[in-house]
């Protein structure tokens, strides 16, 4: 494809390191992207481009993201959890509920959601690290265990908005000094999170775990500590996520959050967390789950029907593990010839 | 890991886990009998077998998957669009006979993407298969919307919920035996086989003596995608209609027969007699709940739990006997070097 006696003459920047530094950029990629298809979709549907249609996608997009974030911490340990959507929805109708019976007022409430999260955040990390079941097959049983209890406790009955306190009802579409409530409640938890993947004993101990197993084992790093604290911390963003879902949408029965761990994953996966584990950033997994929330809203506004966005979705997690495979490849062939 | 004098081959047949399936099953029998006297009737036998029969089909090629050390989550969405292709083509005027092939086709195809992104592109197959399950369930989706097709000729939905003449067989039940044959043979007595077995154990070695992982991964992930279209094709044929929807939420139970069949969930072994036998265990599990009265939420819980089960308990069986075999030995294995004397000890 490149021609090797060019590359090796020019010492400065060859293809495979220019991809190597588009790749680094994978927030910036998908900025530009998310510009270059906001622009097309402005030109077709004006209202796009309005305050009011950016901050419902931004609050819509943030709960995603809190959970994309939870997802990125196993992620990057090599695992995976599809049981967020079961998690989310248990949570989700636990917290309306109590609410709806006056169990819990709006914080005791919250409280008890956190520990449920936390709780089902536990039983996977259990079965994953304790009883060594790996992570695909450990989180697709509890996702039918979860949903089946949400089913159980659920039955038929669903929780009307009416039934929720308004101040809880209303804090989605609140806004603190312009920015959506649900919005700065992201952004924290993205700012706490990459502060302690980035400066802290575990997050530095979850990048090692995740990018070479073997040398973190040497190195005497407690990888199962690690990996169970990972999922743990997913179950409790998952909690949190499930709090928001109730805010935002009010009516919550046992199907609540349904085929939601796909749009997580997708987010994950765009947001350029490494799936080989070991790389990137919770802001990634974020914008990803902003980039997503923007085409599911253009979908909308462009008139196609949403039956696209599940293809769209499927899609897009293609392209992204594609690419990232290429590039990766790129980035060792360049290496490579540079070291000759 | 011991040499299979007499007295230790009785006891490896005890700790197969065919072995253990069929007692299992048997117990499963004895309990469901208990439960209603119908239960032990043919026609309540091919009833239960009916309501699995595509989750059945589907679990025979994933278990070559499985063991090559692969996974694919998207048979379900795949049997989604072989359905919704199936509805749209018949409602477009196409006649079954063209349908059908066409419908299998597109399980190939898909099934090709699969194979080539995960063994040609190098990906994880559990990232590559999660975006196929949406995209293969997206556009069933596009393809036939939110419409159920339900017009389709006798001879079809007779094929899906009618008996072989004479018998109470099920004639989607020909269809697993006839692929389950087919598959049992071409994994225990072929090269081809034994080449999935040789992936599934070591990929590098595999490939360093000359087996083509490439070629054998492609061809396993598009034999599972024609499955499971004609899957789709069956539940359709079965339930008389076709919907974008159908199949949501099998690969779980898919996942669940292949595992409690014994296959490694880390590739490199498994059985296609024990992937039956747990077929007909979990056929026979939902059935007695059923008669039971017990509420289809706690059958998933059953079926999640048991899908966690049967990944725990051969682990901790394996530690348990090599415990034994310690205690027995009076020496850590391996085998080969325990004194001669000490293998005559009952």
């Amino acid at each position: 494809m490149t021609d090797p006696g060019a590359a090796a003459i020019a010492p400065a920047r060859t293809p495979g390191q220019w991809l190597a530094v588009v790749a680094r950029q994978r927030e910036l990629t998908l900025v530009a992207i998310m510009i270059v298809l906001g622009a097309l979709v402005t030109l077709s549907a004006p209202q796009f481009l309005t305050v009011d249609n950016l901050s419902q996608v931004a609050v819509l997009a943030s709960i995603t993201a809190v959970a994309a974030c939870g997802q990125a911490l196993v992620v990057i340990t090599r695992n995976i959890d599809l049981s967020v959507e079961a998690m989310i929805g248990l949570v989700a109708y636990c917290v309306a509920v109590t609410l709806e019976n006056h169990t819990f007022d709006a914080a005791g409430a919250i409280a008890f959601g956190l520990v449920i999260g936390l709780g089902l955040g536990v039983i996977n990390g259990v079965i994953v690290t304790l009883f060594k079941v790996p992570s695909i097959v450990a989180t697709l049983g509890t996702l039918s265990i979860f949903r089946g209890f949400d089913y159980l406790i659920a039955g038929s009955h669903q929780v009307p908005v009416a039934g929720l306190p308004e101040g809880f009802t209303g804090a989605a579409a609140a806004s603190i000094v312009g920015i959506p409530f649900f919005v700065l409640i992201a952004i924290v938890i993205v700012v706490v999170g990459s502060v302690i993947l980035r400066s802290t004993r575990f997050g530095r101990q979850l990048y090692a775990v995740g990018s070479n197993p073997e040398a973190a084992a040497i190195l005497g790093i407690p990888s199962r500590r690690v990996v169970f604290t990972a999922f743990a911390l997913c179950g409790l963003l998952s909690g949190v996520a499930g709090i928001m879902w109730v805010s935002e949408f009010g009516t919550i029965n046992g199907t609540s959050a349904t085929g939601f761990s796909l749009a997580v994953v997708a987010a994950v996966v765009v947001g350029g967390v490494n799936i080989f584990g070991g790389s990137r950033t919770l802001a990634g997994a974020a914008l990803g789950a902003l980039f997503l929330g923007f085409i599911a809203n253009a979908l909308i506004l462009v008139g196609l029907s949403q039956f696209w966005l599940q293809a769209i979705y499927g899609v897009v997690i293609l392209a992204a593990v594609s690419a990232d495979a290429f590039i990766l490849r790129r980035v060792q062939r360049a290496a490579v010839r540079r070291d000759r | 890991m011991t040499t299979p004098t007499k007295g230790r081959a009785w006891t490896h047949l005890l700790a197969r886990w065919e072995t253990l399936l069929v007692v299992a099953l048997v117990g499963l029998i004895a309990a469901g009998t208990s439960l209603s006297p119908f239960f032990l009737d043919a026609g309540n036998f091919s009833n239960l077998i009916a309501a699995l029969i595509e989750v059945a089909i589907m679990s025979l090629p994933m278990t070559l998957i499985i063991i090559a050390g692969e996974i694919d989550l998207s048979v379900e969405s795949m049997a989604g669009l072989a359905s919704a292709i199936l509805g749209f083509l018949w409602t477009a005027g196409v006649p079954l006979w063209i349908a059908i092939p066409v419908v299998l086709l597109v399980g190939f195809a898909g099934g090709l993407l699969n194979g080539l992104l995960v063994a040609r592109g190098g990906l994880p197959s559990l990232v590559v298969t999660l975006g196929t399950l949406a995209l293969f369930r997206g556009l069933a989706l596009i393809v036939l919307g939110p419409i159920g097709v339900s017009d389709f000729p006798p001879a079809f939905t007779e094929f899906g919920f009618g008996h072989v003449p004479g018998t109470l067989i099920p004639w989607p039940f020909v269809v697993y035996a006839i692929i389950a044959i087919l598959l049992g043979i071409v994994l225990h007595r072929t090269w081809v086989g034994r080449q999935v077995y040789a992936i599934g154990k070591n990929t590098g070695a595999a490939r360093f003596s000359g087996v083509r992982v490439t070629r054998v991964k492609v061809g396993l992930f598009a034999l599972t995608g024609l499955i499971s279209a004609l899957a789709g094709v069956i539940l359709t044929a079965r339930l008389s209609s076709a919907r974008a929807d159908a199949g949501q939420g099998m690969t779980l139970t898919v996942v669940t027969i292949v595992l409690l069949g014994g296959v490694n969930i880390f590739g490199g072994s498994g059985t296609i007699p024990g992937v039956v036998l747990a077929f007909l265990a979990v056929a026979v599990m939902q059935n007695a709940l059923r008669l039971a009265s017990v509420s289809v939420e706690v059958q998933s819980i059953a079926l999640g739990l048991l899908l966690i089960l049967s990944v725990i308990i051969p682990t901790f069986a394996h530690q348990a006997r090599s415990a034994i075999g310690r205690v027995r030995g009076g020496r850590p294995p391996p085998a080969d070097s325990v004194p001669r004397g000490e293998t005559a000890l009952p």
